[in-house]
Protein backbone atom coordinates (compact mmCIF):
# COMPACT_ATOMS: atom_id res chain seq x y z
CA UNK A 1 0.00 0.00 0.00
CA UNK A 2 1.51 3.35 -1.38
CA UNK A 3 1.49 5.99 2.10
CA UNK A 4 0.66 8.51 0.20
CA UNK A 5 -2.64 7.01 -0.46
CA UNK A 6 -5.88 8.73 1.35
CA UNK A 7 -6.53 5.89 4.19
CA UNK A 8 -10.30 7.75 4.61
CA UNK A 9 -11.59 9.60 1.50
CA UNK A 10 -15.04 11.51 1.63
CA UNK A 11 -16.58 12.53 -1.44
CA UNK A 12 -19.19 15.43 -1.87
CA UNK A 13 -20.92 13.85 1.29
CA UNK A 14 -24.75 15.44 2.01
CA UNK A 15 -26.37 14.42 4.78
CA UNK A 16 -30.32 15.50 5.09
CA UNK A 17 -32.42 14.72 8.20
CA UNK A 18 -36.58 13.59 7.43
CA UNK A 19 -38.45 16.50 8.43
CA UNK A 20 -40.28 16.44 4.61
CA UNK A 21 -41.55 19.81 4.99
CA UNK A 22 -38.59 21.31 6.53
CA UNK A 23 -35.58 19.29 5.94
CA UNK A 24 -32.39 19.63 8.11
CA UNK A 25 -29.36 19.68 5.88
CA UNK A 26 -26.93 18.39 8.37
CA UNK A 27 -23.91 17.81 5.82
CA UNK A 28 -24.21 19.87 2.73
CA UNK A 29 -21.13 18.46 0.29
CA UNK A 30 -18.20 17.79 2.08
CA UNK A 31 -15.14 16.27 0.52
CA UNK A 32 -11.72 15.39 2.42
CA UNK A 33 -9.22 13.02 3.11
CA UNK A 34 -7.05 11.83 5.39
CA UNK A 35 -3.14 10.21 4.57
CA UNK A 36 -2.50 6.71 6.30
CA UNK A 37 -1.25 7.48 9.74
CA UNK A 38 -1.90 11.23 10.00
CA UNK A 39 -4.56 13.07 12.06
CA UNK A 40 -7.36 15.13 10.57
CA UNK A 41 -8.99 17.87 13.15
CA UNK A 42 -12.83 18.70 12.62
CA UNK A 43 -13.79 21.85 14.34
CA UNK A 44 -16.69 23.63 14.64
CA UNK A 45 -19.02 24.76 17.00
CA UNK A 46 -22.40 23.18 17.89
CA UNK A 47 -24.48 22.14 15.05
CA UNK A 48 -21.79 22.93 12.36
CA UNK A 49 -22.22 19.18 11.28
CA UNK A 50 -19.11 17.60 12.55
CA UNK A 51 -20.30 14.52 15.04
CA UNK A 52 -23.04 13.82 11.87
CA UNK A 53 -19.58 13.74 9.41
CA UNK A 54 -18.22 11.06 12.27
CA UNK A 55 -21.06 8.95 12.59
CA UNK A 56 -21.61 9.07 8.36
CA UNK A 57 -18.29 7.08 8.56
CA UNK A 58 -18.72 5.03 11.05
CA UNK A 59 -21.94 4.48 9.20
CA UNK A 60 -24.35 4.85 12.20
CA UNK A 61 -25.85 7.82 9.80
CA UNK A 62 -26.82 6.92 6.37
CA UNK A 63 -25.49 9.34 3.70
CA UNK A 64 -28.33 11.00 1.41
CA UNK A 65 -25.78 11.80 -1.09
CA UNK A 66 -22.07 11.34 -1.81
CA UNK A 67 -19.97 8.61 -1.52
CA UNK A 68 -17.28 7.76 1.79
CA UNK A 69 -14.18 5.42 0.58
CA UNK A 70 -12.23 3.28 3.10
CA UNK A 71 -8.87 2.56 1.84
CA UNK A 72 -10.09 2.82 -1.76
CA UNK A 73 -13.30 0.57 -1.13
CA UNK A 74 -16.60 2.05 -0.02
CA UNK A 75 -17.60 2.06 3.18
CA UNK A 76 -20.65 -0.51 4.62
CA UNK A 77 -18.66 -4.00 3.77
CA UNK A 78 -18.25 -5.94 6.77
CA UNK A 79 -14.63 -6.54 6.27
CA UNK A 80 -13.89 -2.71 6.48
CA UNK A 81 -15.97 -2.30 9.91
CA UNK A 82 -13.38 -3.71 12.07
CA UNK A 83 -10.71 -1.33 10.76
CA UNK A 84 -12.39 1.70 12.10
CA UNK A 85 -13.43 2.51 15.64
CA UNK A 86 -15.13 4.82 17.47
CA UNK A 87 -14.61 6.99 20.44
CA UNK A 88 -17.61 8.92 21.73
CA UNK A 89 -17.77 12.22 23.72
CA UNK A 90 -19.64 11.27 26.92
CA UNK A 91 -17.49 8.22 28.38
CA UNK A 92 -20.41 7.44 30.71
CA UNK A 93 -23.10 7.36 28.55
CA UNK A 94 -21.17 5.41 26.22
CA UNK A 95 -20.24 2.59 28.67
CA UNK A 96 -22.97 -0.38 29.17
CA UNK A 97 -23.96 0.22 33.10
CA UNK A 98 -25.18 -3.09 34.12
CA UNK A 99 -21.40 -4.90 32.11
CA UNK A 100 -18.13 -5.24 34.16
CA UNK A 101 -15.17 -3.50 32.14
CA UNK A 102 -13.65 -6.96 30.91
CA UNK A 103 -17.19 -7.99 29.48
CA UNK A 104 -17.27 -4.24 27.86
CA UNK A 105 -13.53 -4.20 26.24
CA UNK A 106 -14.16 -8.05 24.97
CA UNK A 107 -17.35 -7.85 23.32
CA UNK A 108 -15.82 -6.34 20.07
CA UNK A 109 -13.44 -9.24 20.12
CA UNK A 110 -16.31 -11.20 20.11
CA UNK A 111 -18.65 -9.85 18.09
CA UNK A 112 -15.71 -9.95 15.24
CA UNK A 113 -14.77 -13.79 16.17
CA UNK A 114 -11.31 -12.74 17.03
CA UNK A 115 -10.44 -14.05 20.29
CA UNK A 116 -11.91 -16.24 22.77
CA UNK A 117 -10.84 -18.10 26.09
CA UNK A 118 -7.63 -17.94 27.59
CA UNK A 119 -6.48 -15.32 24.72
CA UNK A 120 -9.23 -13.36 25.10
CA UNK A 121 -8.95 -12.83 28.50
CA UNK A 122 -5.36 -12.43 28.31
CA UNK A 123 -6.02 -9.56 25.31
CA UNK A 124 -8.41 -7.54 27.67
CA UNK A 125 -5.42 -7.57 30.55
CA UNK A 126 -3.02 -6.17 27.68
CA UNK A 127 -5.75 -4.20 26.51
CA UNK A 128 -6.33 -2.70 30.10
CA UNK A 129 -2.53 -2.21 30.58
CA UNK A 130 -2.22 0.16 27.45
CA UNK A 131 -4.51 2.44 28.39
CA UNK A 132 -3.26 2.62 32.20
CA UNK A 133 -5.23 0.60 33.92
CA UNK A 134 -4.89 -1.97 36.37
CA UNK A 135 -5.93 -5.62 35.11
CA UNK A 136 -8.33 -6.07 38.95
CA UNK A 137 -10.37 -2.74 37.06
CA UNK A 138 -11.13 -5.11 34.89
CA UNK A 139 -13.60 -6.75 37.74
CA UNK A 140 -15.43 -3.41 38.09
CA UNK A 141 -18.20 -1.48 36.96
CA UNK A 142 -18.21 1.64 34.70
CA UNK A 143 -19.76 3.79 37.87
CA UNK A 144 -16.65 2.79 40.02
CA UNK A 145 -14.51 5.36 37.69
CA UNK A 146 -13.62 8.62 37.15
CA UNK A 147 -14.87 10.36 33.73
CA UNK A 148 -10.88 10.20 32.64
CA UNK A 149 -10.93 6.83 33.60
CA UNK A 150 -14.56 5.56 31.50
CA UNK A 151 -12.79 7.25 28.61
CA UNK A 152 -10.11 4.97 28.89
CA UNK A 153 -11.67 2.16 29.04
CA UNK A 154 -13.83 3.31 26.13
CA UNK A 155 -10.63 3.75 24.31
CA UNK A 156 -9.38 0.49 25.06
CA UNK A 157 -12.44 -0.84 23.75
CA UNK A 158 -12.17 1.38 20.67
CA UNK A 159 -8.31 -0.26 20.13
CA UNK A 160 -9.15 -4.03 20.72
CA UNK A 161 -9.70 -4.52 16.98
CA UNK A 162 -6.23 -3.00 16.43
CA UNK A 163 -8.25 -0.50 13.90
CA UNK A 164 -6.16 1.33 11.38
CA UNK A 165 -9.02 4.63 11.77
CA UNK A 166 -10.07 5.95 14.80
CA UNK A 167 -12.97 8.15 15.03
CA UNK A 168 -12.76 10.44 18.49
CA UNK A 169 -15.95 12.74 18.58
CA UNK A 170 -15.16 15.04 21.35
CA UNK A 171 -13.09 12.75 23.31
CA UNK A 172 -12.26 15.39 26.32
CA UNK A 173 -15.05 17.83 26.01
CA UNK A 174 -16.71 16.12 28.85
CA UNK A 175 -13.46 16.36 31.03
CA UNK A 176 -11.48 18.41 33.29
CA UNK A 177 -8.37 20.31 31.55
CA UNK A 178 -6.23 18.30 33.42
CA UNK A 179 -7.94 15.08 32.81
CA UNK A 180 -8.26 16.42 29.24
CA UNK A 181 -4.62 16.28 29.19
CA UNK A 182 -3.69 13.21 30.00
CA UNK A 183 -6.38 11.58 27.73
CA UNK A 184 -4.54 13.65 25.11
CA UNK A 185 -1.31 12.05 25.87
CA UNK A 186 -2.62 8.37 25.75
CA UNK A 187 -4.32 9.00 22.96
CA UNK A 188 -0.60 10.72 21.24
CA UNK A 189 1.16 7.40 22.89
CA UNK A 190 -1.39 4.78 21.06
CA UNK A 191 -1.38 6.45 17.88
CA UNK A 192 2.51 6.00 17.99
CA UNK A 193 2.27 2.93 19.54
CA UNK A 194 -0.25 1.44 16.77
CA UNK A 195 0.44 3.63 14.04
CA UNK A 196 -3.46 5.07 14.15
CA UNK A 197 -4.84 7.21 11.63
CA UNK A 198 -7.28 9.44 13.43
CA UNK A 199 -10.28 11.83 12.36
CA UNK A 200 -10.65 13.81 15.30
CA UNK A 201 -13.69 16.03 16.06
CA UNK A 202 -13.49 19.19 18.36
CA UNK A 203 -14.88 22.42 19.00
CA UNK A 204 -12.01 23.95 20.89
CA UNK A 205 -9.01 24.89 18.52
CA UNK A 206 -6.48 24.87 20.82
CA UNK A 207 -7.37 21.13 21.61
CA UNK A 208 -6.77 20.39 17.61
CA UNK A 209 -3.57 22.70 17.29
CA UNK A 210 -1.62 20.28 19.94
CA UNK A 211 -3.42 17.28 18.97
CA UNK A 212 -3.56 16.82 14.73
CA UNK A 213 -1.96 17.35 11.55
CA UNK A 214 -4.44 18.54 9.78
CA UNK A 215 -7.40 20.85 10.45
CA UNK A 216 -11.17 21.01 8.97
CA UNK A 217 -13.34 24.03 9.62
CA UNK A 218 -16.88 23.12 9.14
CA UNK A 219 -19.87 26.00 9.43
CA UNK A 220 -23.35 25.42 8.88
CA UNK A 221 -22.69 21.83 6.96
CA UNK A 222 -19.48 22.76 5.12
CA UNK A 223 -15.78 22.92 5.40
CA UNK A 224 -14.86 26.67 5.30
CA UNK A 225 -11.79 26.36 5.60
CA UNK A 226 -8.65 23.56 5.87
CA UNK A 227 -5.18 23.01 5.52
CA UNK A 228 -2.20 21.84 7.80
CA UNK A 229 -2.88 23.02 11.87
CA UNK A 230 -0.24 25.48 11.79
CA UNK A 231 -0.73 26.90 8.77
CA UNK A 232 -5.19 27.70 9.23
CA UNK A 233 -3.52 28.86 12.89
CA UNK A 234 -0.91 31.49 11.88
CA UNK A 235 -3.23 32.71 8.84
CA UNK A 236 -6.75 32.05 8.69
CA UNK A 237 -8.95 33.49 6.41
CA UNK A 238 -12.46 32.70 7.33
CA UNK A 239 -14.72 34.49 9.77
CA UNK A 240 -15.62 31.25 12.12
CA UNK A 241 -12.25 30.38 12.07
CA UNK A 242 -11.22 33.88 13.46
CA UNK A 243 -14.15 33.63 16.11
CA UNK A 244 -13.04 29.89 17.25
CA UNK A 245 -9.61 31.26 17.70
CA UNK A 246 -11.16 34.40 19.42
CA UNK A 247 -12.29 31.79 21.52
CA UNK A 248 -9.14 30.56 22.66
CA UNK A 249 -7.38 33.82 22.92
CA UNK A 250 -10.02 34.14 25.43
CA UNK A 251 -8.80 31.45 27.89
CA UNK A 252 -5.45 32.33 27.06
CA UNK A 253 -3.03 33.31 29.70
CA UNK A 254 -0.33 34.34 27.28
CA UNK A 255 -2.39 36.89 25.24
CA UNK A 256 -2.62 39.97 25.62
CA UNK A 257 -5.30 40.67 23.17
CA UNK A 258 -9.05 40.14 23.94
CA UNK A 259 -11.61 38.56 21.72
CA UNK A 260 -12.20 41.01 19.14
CA UNK A 261 -15.36 39.18 17.40
CA UNK A 262 -18.08 37.83 19.29
CA UNK A 263 -20.80 35.27 17.63
CA UNK B 1 -21.66 40.15 52.91
CA UNK B 2 -20.51 36.12 52.50
CA UNK B 3 -17.90 34.92 55.08
CA UNK B 4 -17.01 31.49 55.04
CA UNK B 5 -15.11 30.41 58.45
CA UNK B 6 -13.47 26.66 58.93
CA UNK B 7 -15.66 25.06 56.43
CA UNK B 8 -15.00 21.35 57.23
CA UNK B 9 -17.76 18.60 54.78
CA UNK B 10 -17.53 15.29 54.99
CA UNK B 11 -19.31 12.20 54.24
CA UNK B 12 -18.93 9.08 56.22
CA UNK B 13 -14.89 8.79 56.69
CA UNK B 14 -14.48 10.81 52.98
CA UNK B 15 -13.56 13.96 53.98
CA UNK B 16 -14.83 16.15 50.87
CA UNK B 17 -13.66 19.87 52.04
CA UNK B 18 -11.03 20.17 54.74
CA UNK B 19 -11.41 23.76 56.47
CA UNK B 20 -11.41 26.19 53.92
CA UNK B 21 -11.87 30.02 55.16
CA UNK B 22 -12.83 32.69 52.30
CA UNK B 23 -15.16 35.32 52.00
CA UNK B 24 -16.54 37.85 49.48
CA UNK B 25 -18.13 41.20 49.56
CA UNK B 26 -20.95 43.12 47.89
CA UNK B 27 -20.48 43.39 44.54
CA UNK B 28 -17.26 41.45 44.24
CA UNK B 29 -16.29 38.16 42.39
CA UNK B 30 -14.42 35.25 43.38
CA UNK B 31 -13.42 32.17 41.57
CA UNK B 32 -13.44 28.39 43.26
CA UNK B 33 -10.82 26.64 40.93
CA UNK B 34 -10.01 22.95 40.96
CA UNK B 35 -9.85 19.20 39.27
CA UNK B 36 -12.90 17.42 40.13
CA UNK B 37 -12.81 15.64 43.75
CA UNK B 38 -11.45 18.84 44.89
CA UNK B 39 -14.78 19.77 46.84
CA UNK B 40 -14.91 23.08 44.95
CA UNK B 41 -18.88 22.12 44.31
CA UNK B 42 -19.53 20.74 47.19
CA UNK B 43 -18.55 24.14 48.99
CA UNK B 44 -20.97 25.44 46.28
CA UNK B 45 -24.05 23.49 47.69
CA UNK B 46 -22.95 23.68 51.43
CA UNK B 47 -23.51 27.62 50.74
CA UNK B 48 -27.02 26.98 49.53
CA UNK B 49 -28.18 24.27 52.00
CA UNK B 50 -28.21 22.02 49.57
CA UNK B 51 -25.90 18.99 50.62
CA UNK B 52 -27.24 15.53 51.42
CA UNK B 53 -28.48 13.88 54.25
CA UNK B 54 -25.49 12.09 54.87
CA UNK B 55 -23.15 15.35 54.94
CA UNK B 56 -21.32 16.48 57.84
CA UNK B 57 -20.99 20.09 58.16
CA UNK B 58 -18.77 21.92 60.57
CA UNK B 59 -17.61 25.89 60.60
CA UNK B 60 -19.26 28.93 59.58
CA UNK B 61 -20.89 29.84 56.26
CA UNK B 62 -22.60 33.42 57.73
CA UNK B 63 -24.21 35.15 54.82
CA UNK B 64 -25.86 38.54 55.75
CA UNK B 65 -27.31 38.52 58.67
CA UNK B 66 -27.94 34.80 58.29
CA UNK B 67 -26.00 32.29 59.66
CA UNK B 68 -26.39 29.32 57.35
CA UNK B 69 -25.15 26.09 59.02
CA UNK B 70 -27.86 27.22 62.07
CA UNK B 71 -31.27 27.62 59.42
CA UNK B 72 -33.81 25.23 59.34
CA UNK B 73 -34.74 23.69 55.69
CA UNK B 74 -38.05 26.11 55.60
CA UNK B 75 -36.26 29.25 56.38
CA UNK B 76 -33.57 28.34 53.84
CA UNK B 77 -36.44 27.35 51.21
CA UNK B 78 -36.89 31.25 51.55
CA UNK B 79 -33.27 32.37 50.93
CA UNK B 80 -32.74 29.66 47.97
CA UNK B 81 -33.37 31.32 44.85
CA UNK B 82 -34.53 35.09 46.55
CA UNK B 83 -31.49 36.10 48.17
CA UNK B 84 -28.62 33.30 46.80
CA UNK B 85 -29.13 31.39 43.31
CA UNK B 86 -27.16 29.11 41.72
CA UNK B 87 -26.68 28.19 38.02
CA UNK B 88 -25.51 24.47 37.50
CA UNK B 89 -22.98 23.09 34.98
CA UNK B 90 -25.97 20.99 33.10
CA UNK B 91 -28.49 23.37 31.49
CA UNK B 92 -31.00 20.39 30.22
CA UNK B 93 -30.76 18.49 33.36
CA UNK B 94 -31.59 22.06 35.25
CA UNK B 95 -34.81 22.77 33.55
CA UNK B 96 -37.73 20.71 33.24
CA UNK B 97 -38.47 19.33 30.20
CA UNK B 98 -42.78 19.31 30.29
CA UNK B 99 -43.10 23.28 31.49
CA UNK B 100 -42.35 26.08 28.94
CA UNK B 101 -39.55 27.67 29.80
CA UNK B 102 -41.48 31.34 30.52
CA UNK B 103 -43.61 28.71 33.28
CA UNK B 104 -40.61 27.82 34.69
CA UNK B 105 -39.22 31.66 35.40
CA UNK B 106 -42.80 32.59 36.34
CA UNK B 107 -42.81 29.71 39.49
CA UNK B 108 -39.22 31.11 41.13
CA UNK B 109 -41.26 34.74 40.91
CA UNK B 110 -44.59 33.04 42.15
CA UNK B 111 -42.70 31.63 44.75
CA UNK B 112 -40.53 34.32 46.42
CA UNK B 113 -42.57 37.65 45.85
CA UNK B 114 -45.94 38.62 46.48
CA UNK B 115 -47.08 39.23 42.85
CA UNK B 116 -50.25 38.18 40.71
CA UNK B 117 -49.24 35.97 37.48
CA UNK B 118 -50.09 39.09 35.32
CA UNK B 119 -47.50 40.77 37.23
CA UNK B 120 -45.30 37.85 37.21
CA UNK B 121 -45.70 37.37 33.37
CA UNK B 122 -44.70 40.65 32.84
CA UNK B 123 -41.24 40.79 34.95
CA UNK B 124 -40.40 37.34 33.28
CA UNK B 125 -40.73 39.09 29.91
CA UNK B 126 -38.33 41.49 31.54
CA UNK B 127 -36.01 38.71 32.49
CA UNK B 128 -35.99 37.19 29.15
CA UNK B 129 -35.31 40.40 27.46
CA UNK B 130 -32.09 40.82 29.90
CA UNK B 131 -30.91 37.46 28.67
CA UNK B 132 -31.31 38.29 25.48
CA UNK B 133 -33.96 35.77 24.50
CA UNK B 134 -36.95 37.36 22.69
CA UNK B 135 -39.99 37.93 24.46
CA UNK B 136 -41.62 35.28 21.69
CA UNK B 137 -40.17 32.15 23.29
CA UNK B 138 -42.15 32.85 26.46
CA UNK B 139 -43.72 29.27 25.34
CA UNK B 140 -41.03 26.96 24.31
CA UNK B 141 -40.16 24.29 25.73
CA UNK B 142 -36.44 23.45 26.74
CA UNK B 143 -35.83 21.06 24.11
CA UNK B 144 -36.35 24.18 21.37
CA UNK B 145 -33.36 26.05 22.31
CA UNK B 146 -29.43 25.53 21.74
CA UNK B 147 -27.13 24.54 24.92
CA UNK B 148 -26.40 28.12 25.67
CA UNK B 149 -29.78 29.29 24.96
CA UNK B 150 -30.82 26.67 27.91
CA UNK B 151 -28.07 28.37 29.87
CA UNK B 152 -29.60 31.92 29.59
CA UNK B 153 -32.40 30.54 30.53
CA UNK B 154 -31.28 29.45 33.69
CA UNK B 155 -29.61 32.26 34.08
CA UNK B 156 -32.76 33.99 33.82
CA UNK B 157 -34.46 31.96 36.83
CA UNK B 158 -31.35 32.09 38.86
CA UNK B 159 -31.46 36.18 38.70
CA UNK B 160 -35.16 36.88 38.94
CA UNK B 161 -35.95 37.57 42.03
CA UNK B 162 -32.93 39.64 42.50
CA UNK B 163 -30.30 37.71 44.69
CA UNK B 164 -27.26 39.00 46.11
CA UNK B 165 -25.13 36.16 45.86
CA UNK B 166 -25.43 34.63 42.74
CA UNK B 167 -23.30 30.95 42.44
CA UNK B 168 -22.31 29.61 39.01
CA UNK B 169 -21.54 25.67 39.37
CA UNK B 170 -19.23 25.51 36.07
CA UNK B 171 -21.66 27.47 34.40
CA UNK B 172 -19.79 26.87 30.73
CA UNK B 173 -18.52 23.68 30.78
CA UNK B 174 -21.23 21.85 29.12
CA UNK B 175 -20.84 24.78 26.16
CA UNK B 176 -18.52 25.11 22.90
CA UNK B 177 -15.65 27.51 23.43
CA UNK B 178 -17.80 30.70 21.45
CA UNK B 179 -20.83 30.32 23.42
CA UNK B 180 -19.37 29.58 26.58
CA UNK B 181 -17.53 32.82 25.82
CA UNK B 182 -20.74 34.60 24.93
CA UNK B 183 -22.25 33.35 28.48
CA UNK B 184 -19.42 35.26 30.63
CA UNK B 185 -19.93 38.19 29.21
CA UNK B 186 -23.59 38.19 30.04
CA UNK B 187 -22.80 37.30 33.56
CA UNK B 188 -20.17 39.98 33.78
CA UNK B 189 -22.69 42.30 32.44
CA UNK B 190 -25.36 41.62 35.06
CA UNK B 191 -23.37 41.47 37.60
CA UNK B 192 -22.02 45.04 37.05
CA UNK B 193 -25.33 46.01 36.36
CA UNK B 194 -26.94 44.48 39.66
CA UNK B 195 -23.78 45.08 41.72
CA UNK B 196 -24.28 41.62 42.78
CA UNK B 197 -21.83 39.41 44.06
CA UNK B 198 -20.73 36.13 42.36
CA UNK B 199 -18.71 33.02 43.00
CA UNK B 200 -17.48 31.43 40.04
CA UNK B 201 -16.64 27.64 39.85
CA UNK B 202 -14.86 26.41 37.41
CA UNK B 203 -12.23 23.66 36.77
CA UNK B 204 -10.21 25.79 33.92
CA UNK B 205 -8.20 28.35 35.19
CA UNK B 206 -7.77 30.43 31.98
CA UNK B 207 -11.25 31.51 32.02
CA UNK B 208 -10.86 32.70 35.31
CA UNK B 209 -9.33 36.38 34.14
CA UNK B 210 -12.27 37.01 32.52
CA UNK B 211 -14.84 37.01 35.34
CA UNK B 212 -13.46 37.11 38.90
CA UNK B 213 -10.88 39.47 40.81
CA UNK B 214 -10.42 37.15 43.23
CA UNK B 215 -9.81 33.47 43.11
CA UNK B 216 -8.76 30.37 45.26
CA UNK B 217 -7.19 27.15 44.14
CA UNK B 218 -8.55 24.36 45.92
CA UNK B 219 -6.41 20.63 45.83
CA UNK B 220 -7.90 18.14 48.01
CA UNK B 221 -10.37 19.51 50.16
CA UNK B 222 -8.38 22.60 50.98
CA UNK B 223 -7.59 25.98 49.62
CA UNK B 224 -4.06 25.82 48.56
CA UNK B 225 -3.61 29.32 46.72
CA UNK B 226 -6.08 32.48 47.27
CA UNK B 227 -5.66 35.89 46.10
CA UNK B 228 -6.34 38.64 43.54
CA UNK B 229 -6.63 36.82 39.76
CA UNK B 230 -4.13 38.84 38.26
CA UNK B 231 -1.15 38.11 41.28
CA UNK B 232 -1.98 34.49 41.15
CA UNK B 233 -2.27 33.91 37.57
CA UNK B 234 1.32 36.05 37.26
CA UNK B 235 3.48 34.74 40.09
CA UNK B 236 1.44 31.55 41.33
CA UNK B 237 3.37 30.42 44.64
CA UNK B 238 2.29 27.10 44.63
CA UNK B 239 3.27 24.29 42.18
CA UNK B 240 -0.54 23.06 41.94
CA UNK B 241 -1.90 26.02 40.13
CA UNK B 242 1.52 26.30 38.22
CA UNK B 243 0.31 22.67 36.69
CA UNK B 244 -3.43 23.90 36.52
CA UNK B 245 -2.25 26.41 33.99
CA UNK B 246 0.15 24.35 31.80
CA UNK B 247 -2.35 21.84 31.17
CA UNK B 248 -4.22 23.86 28.95
CA UNK B 249 -3.39 23.09 25.17
CA UNK B 250 -2.70 26.67 23.49
CA UNK B 251 -2.92 28.09 20.07
CA UNK B 252 0.32 29.41 20.48
CA UNK B 253 2.49 26.89 21.55
CA UNK B 254 2.97 23.44 21.17
CA UNK B 255 4.02 20.16 22.66
CA UNK B 256 5.22 17.43 22.08
CA UNK B 257 3.05 15.81 25.07
CA UNK B 258 1.17 17.79 27.72
CA UNK B 259 2.57 18.52 30.73
CA UNK B 260 -0.03 16.56 33.44
CA UNK B 261 -0.42 17.11 37.23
Amino acid sequence: MDKKNPLLEIRDLKITFPPKKSPVFAVRGVSLSIERGKTLGIVGQSGSGKSTLARAVMQLVQPTKGEILFDGISIGTQSIKKRMQMVFQDPGGSLNPYAKVRSIISEPLLVHKIAKGVELQNRVTTLLQQVGLQEGDGEKYPHEFSGGQKQRIAIARAIALKPELLVCDEPTSALDVSVQAKILNLLSDLRDELDLTILFISHDLAVVHHFCDHVALMHEGKIVEQGPVEDVIHNPNHCVTKELMAACQGRSLNSSDSPSCML
Amino acid sequence: MLDVKNLRITFGNQIAVDGIDFSIEQGGSLAIVGESGSGKSVTALSILGLLPNNARVSGEILFEEYNISTLSSAQMQQLRGKKIAIVFQEPMTSLNPVFSIGEQIMETLLAHENLTRQEAKQKTLLALEEVGIPKERFKSYPHEFSGGMRQRVVIAIALACTPDLLIADEPTTALDASTSLQIIELLNQLQRNRNMAIIFITHDLCLVPSIAEHVCVMRSGKIVEKGKTSTVLEKPTHPYTTALTACVPSIYKKYKRLPTI
